[in-house]
Parts: structure tokens; sequence; C-alpha cells
């Protein structure tokens, strides 16, 4: 069978999350890569929404406990014995 | 992911009263959890108000766990609901007009500027740490949570739903919601050093 669907930008746009995550079917994978390379403003949404997640994980990755503040929460929890 | 931060936790020796499994517990999970704290309030001190809050109430209610979803799950939704609370004493004091995902928002995006091409100092400066900062401060606490639980803590869609007591529908749209929004955000921004670096 011929698959003649074609994606809308709305479309794509709803499905961007599923793509990103890679929870989307082959067919509709398909379908978002053949929408992206003839509408340049979906490639760079798509792009660009990538990234962005990209840099959060990326700048979480950093944050850490301050040794203060786990020091305070095995007071509060009265395991400070456990805590070396 | 977030299995394999503790994996060695005895839920029965914790609801045993194992003092040393839960300073294990404690030690593995502050970070995570001290992380989702901070995103959520934007407060260090509120971060570690809301950390304490969450062991506390772990250890209090560790008899009451089912197993129903998995231990790390449970303690992100302890802490979501510790964050969330935080921020609601705080908006009882100063009226924020919160938006809920079920408004008819437009999704439709605006800024279509590739800066994905940026050198990589761009994007590890100062100000892009303030400006990604800001944009998730900006966020509803609604999406917020959403997002920080499945792309920052890295949870299924399936455990933010369990973590949150949502549908995987509500779940879906607020991700999707969060997502573009922070990535327009972003894209005013980092658009704006694209055209000033090149």
């Amino acid at each position: 069978m011929t698959h003649t669907y074609s994606l809308t930008c709305q479309e794509l746009l709803a499905s961007i999350s599923d793509y990103v995550d890679g929870s989307l079917s082959p067919e509709l994978c398909q379908e978002i890569e053949r929408h992206i390379r003839g509408c340049e403003n979906c490639r760079v949404v798509l792009d660009t929404t990538t990234k962005t997640l990209y840099l959060y994980r990326q700048s979480a990755e950093k944050i850490a406990l301050p040794g203060e503040v786990q020091e305070r929460l095995m007071s509060a929890l009265d395991l400070s014995e456990f805590f070396k | 992911m977030t299995e394999t931060i503790f994996p060695e936790i005895s839920i029965a020796a914790l609801k045993a009263g194992d003092r040393a499994e839960f300073a294990r517990l404690a030690a593995s999970f502050s970070t995570p959890i001290y992380r989702l704290a901070l995103k959520m309030t934007g407060d260090p001190s509120d971060a570690e108000d809301v950390l304490q809050n969450t062991f506390l109430k772990a250890l209090q209610h560790i008899h009451g766990f089912e197993e129903r979803s998995s231990l790390s799950t449970w303690m992100y939704r302890i802490a979501a609901n510790e964050a969330l609370m935080t921020l609601r004493r705080r908006k009882s004091q100063i009226p924020v007009d919160e938006n809920p995902d079920d408004s008819d928002e437009e999704l439709a995006p605006m800024q279509f500027t590739d800066w994905c091409c940026l050198p990589e100092s761009e994007f590890v400066s100062a100000e892009a740490k303030k400006q990604l900062d800001q944009a998730i401060q900006h966020l509803p606490d609604s999406l917020r949570v959403v997002f920080l639980l499945r792309d920052i803590e890295g949870l299924s869609i399936k455990e933010t739903v369990e973590a949150l007591n949502l549908s995987e529908t509500a779940v879906k749209t607020r991700l999707l919601r969060a997502r573009l929004r922070l990535r327009e955000k972003l894209s005013s921004y980092f658009g704006e050093r694209v055209r000033e670096v090149s």
C-alpha cells in the first residue's frame, strides 16, 4: 500500500515530543523526516527543541548538593552518626 | 535512570526501621531531590526545606508504602508535592497569574533562528545559565514539575504519571507545552547571540 499521508506543520508540532523521545512509530518518524527536508522552519524548531533539552540536562548535571545541606539533612533525620 | 541511583536499597529494611538503610537512602537520593526542589522553587533555602520535609515524610510513611510504584518514583512524588505546597504558600502571599495546561494557549512557534551551531562557549557562559534558569522559572508550576521529572530526572512517562497522579494525556500535553515554551525562550536569547556573533 502506498502511504500518501502528508504531515502538516501543526501535526509535526504535536508529535515533536514523542519524536525527540524516540517513541514514535518508524512510519511517523519517516513522515517527520520527510517534512523537515522541505520545511526549514519545522527543521529549526525540531533541532532547537532537541538542543534545548540537551542544554537543560547538561546544566542539571552540574548541580551538587552542598555538604552543609547534606549535614543538616542527616541531623534533621537524626542520622548524623552515619554521615562521614 | 532513576532505578540505578539506588539499586541496593532494601524496602524491607526501611520498613523494619533499619536506620543505616535509611541513611543510605538519604545519602544516595538527596542530590536528585535537592536538584528537583531547587529547580522547582528557584530558592536554595526553600529547596533545603523541601529536601528535609521529603525525607521526614518518607521516614514517617514508609510503612504505608504499598510498592505500586518504585521507591524512587515514590520519593519523587513526595518531593514534588512538597515543592508544589511551598510554591502555593508563597503565592498565597503574592497572587500570581497561574496558567494551567488546560488553557487554549497557542503552541505555534514564533522563533525560527537556528542557533544550534553557536560556539560551545555561548552555551556555557554565565549569561546562558541565567537565561536557562529564568526560562524554567517562568514556566507555570504545573508545566515545570512535569518537565523536571521527565527531562531532568529522567523518569519515564509512566513514572511521571505515577509521581504526579495525572493522566498520561495530561503529562504528555504539559511536557510538550513546557518544552516548546523553553525552546521559545532560549531561541529569543540564543537567536540574538547568532545575530551578534555573525
